[in-house]
């Protein structure tokens, strides 16, 4: 059972640490072109 | 090189199938540059000038050819090495493509410090589109068999990465140039070193997350189908068998009259946007209008892949065929009412399924060949993009030139364009309606499955 909730810990900071090291990124270039974006309303 | 080789990659037990789309996404994101290689274009034509172009300055038509030639050894890559991707295992075909990639890249700076555009086609346009081409197919079979349950939503994922890579390559681009400009050089060359190094490490980290799930792996509470259902089969077909189905040509010709359908007005957005309501779209606003329409392209690959896993792949096409004909239809009518919120609405639709409708494909090719070779069918089919990225820009170009040259106004120099695009998704319509399942002689007997390892 502890090894069992050792092993999704760690696979739940693998996971933070994978989907941040593409989603931050990401979020940034969408936010960057959501803001171009925006002059289409202005 | 057995560190890259597929069983060194097999997940042990307790590995989370959730780390596999970042991975894909560490490779598709890098590509997805090349949507973004524009930013490039104005600057290399002052590579000796500086401020302007000076005569022995590359011109725009050119440079043009190195983002073509990037888009056709995609196609051509893809569909040459799917096999080779598809039984290596998805790490050496990220490492692979990785090399590509940042080859491409480094390469290309050679050109630009050089001044030989031949180089540049060499680096960006055939090594890069084989980094292209390569990572492109790499995770797709892999998240399928990760996500049996959803394959239209992972495949979705990382087909959103390739829509938003041009988010992040378009700024940094720009940025890295200005660091490195000086009153006496543009700073093309150290840039491009720049992001070659970067994705190269970013790919690399992809390559080192992925997995292929264990023989027999299946995810927890999932029951695969007994039976195969109405247009989901169970068994699969060998990539070179796949040619000699009428249904790998009918979704060929869905793909295609997709694509053609989108590629041909995305490319020509801003212009149209500005020519059908003049005065009323700047040029500005139809900047924004663009940016927004790559938002859409981007969303749409995730939306409708994943809704595909509800509503099946055949009936997915058929929304996007058959709501893009009305849409399509509709746009000259907003150019007559004079309303820019409806032209927009309409094209950020239109938009959306044809990113969905790349996103959607993997799944579908799935449904129809099984898991076993998806990768490397996906890989043939690409050749239908590279034939739409011929096509859609054409006729949206030669049609409007016509109409202008015929004394049509150039607000209305778009609507015969549109019910052309219509009549191709009616046709899109049709070929999607004749895709019924595989014929059993077509699928792999035991023998040969256990013979090519079917284990995985």
């Amino acid at each position: 059972m502890a090894r069992k909730n050792a092993q999704s810990g760690g696979n739940g900071l693998k996971l933070a640490l994978a989907w941040g090291f593409v989603g931050i990124p990401l979020c940034w270039g969408v936010i960057q072109t959501a803001i171009n974006a925006l002059k289409l309303f202005q | 090189m057995s560190i890259l080789s597929k069983d060194r990659i097999i997940a042990r037990p307790g590995f989370s199938r959730w780390l596999v789309p970042p991975a894909a996404l560490c490779v598709h994101l890098c590509i997805g540059q090349a949507y973004a290689f524009s930013v490039f274009n104005l600057p290399m034509t002052k590579l000796i000038g500086i401020t302007k172009s000076a005569p022995d300055d590359w011109q725009l038509t050119d440079l043009g050819w190195i983002f073509s030639l990037g888009i056709f050894f995609l196609g051509a890559s893809s569909a040459l090495l799917g096999r080779w991707v598809e039984e290596g295992g998805p790490r050496r075909a990220m490492f692979a493509a990785a090399l590509c990639w940042s080859g491409g890249f480094m390469v290309s700076a050679v050109g630009v410090y050089l001044h030989n555009i031949w180089i540049i086609y060499f680096g960006y346009g055939v090594l890069g589109g084989f980094g292209l081409g390569i990572g492109y197919i790499s995770p797709v079979s892999t998240l399928i068999k990760w996500f049996p349950d959803r394959p239209g939503m992972a495949t979705g994922m990382a087909i959103m990465g390739f829509g938003g890579g041009a988010f992040i390559a378009s700024p940094l681009s720009v940025w890295l140039m200005s660091k490195f400009s000086t009153a006496t050089h543009v700073g093309v060359a150290e840039t491009f070193i720049v992001m070659g190094a970067i994705y190269f490490c970013f790919m690399m980290v992809g390559a080192t997350i992925v997995r292929v799930p264990a023989p027999g792996w299946k995810p927890e509470g999932y029951v695969a189908p007994a039976q195969a259902r109405k247009r989901i089969t169970n068994k699969n077909v060998f990539v070179y068998q796949a040619l000699k189905t009428p249904q790998f040509w009918l979704i060929w010709w869905v793909l295609c009259l997709n694509v053609t359908a989108g590629i041909g007005v995305l490319g020509q957005a801003s212009a149209m946007s500005q020519e059908m309501f003049p005065a009323r779209v700047t040029a500005v606003a139809a900047a924004g209008f663009v940016g927004l329409m790559s938002l859409f392209n981007m969303g749409g690959r995730f939306f409708w892949a994943s809704f595909s896993d509800y509503i099946g792949r055949r009936n997915t096409y058929f929304v996007f065929f058959a709501l893009g004909t009305v849409l399509y239809a509709v746009v000259p009518y907003t150019g007559g009412i004079r309303s820019v919120s409806l032209f927009v609405l309409c094209f950020l639709v239109i938009i959306s399924m044809y990113g969905g409708g790349f996103a959607t494909v993997p799944a579908y090719l799935k449904d129809m060949f099984g898991t076993r070779y998806v990768g490397a069918i996906h890989g043939l089919l690409l050749t239908a993009w590279s034939m739409a990225g011929i096509f859609g820009p054409a006729l949206v170009n030669y049609i409007r030139a016509y109409n202008v040259a015929h004394g049509v106004a150039a607000r209305e120099a778009y609507n015969s364009t549109m019910y052309v695009m219509a009549v191709l998704l009616v046709i899109g319509f049709i070929c999607n309606f004749f895709v019924k399942p595989v014929h059993e002689k077509h699928h792999m007997s035991h023998e040969a499955a256990d013979a090519m390892g079917m284990a995985d």
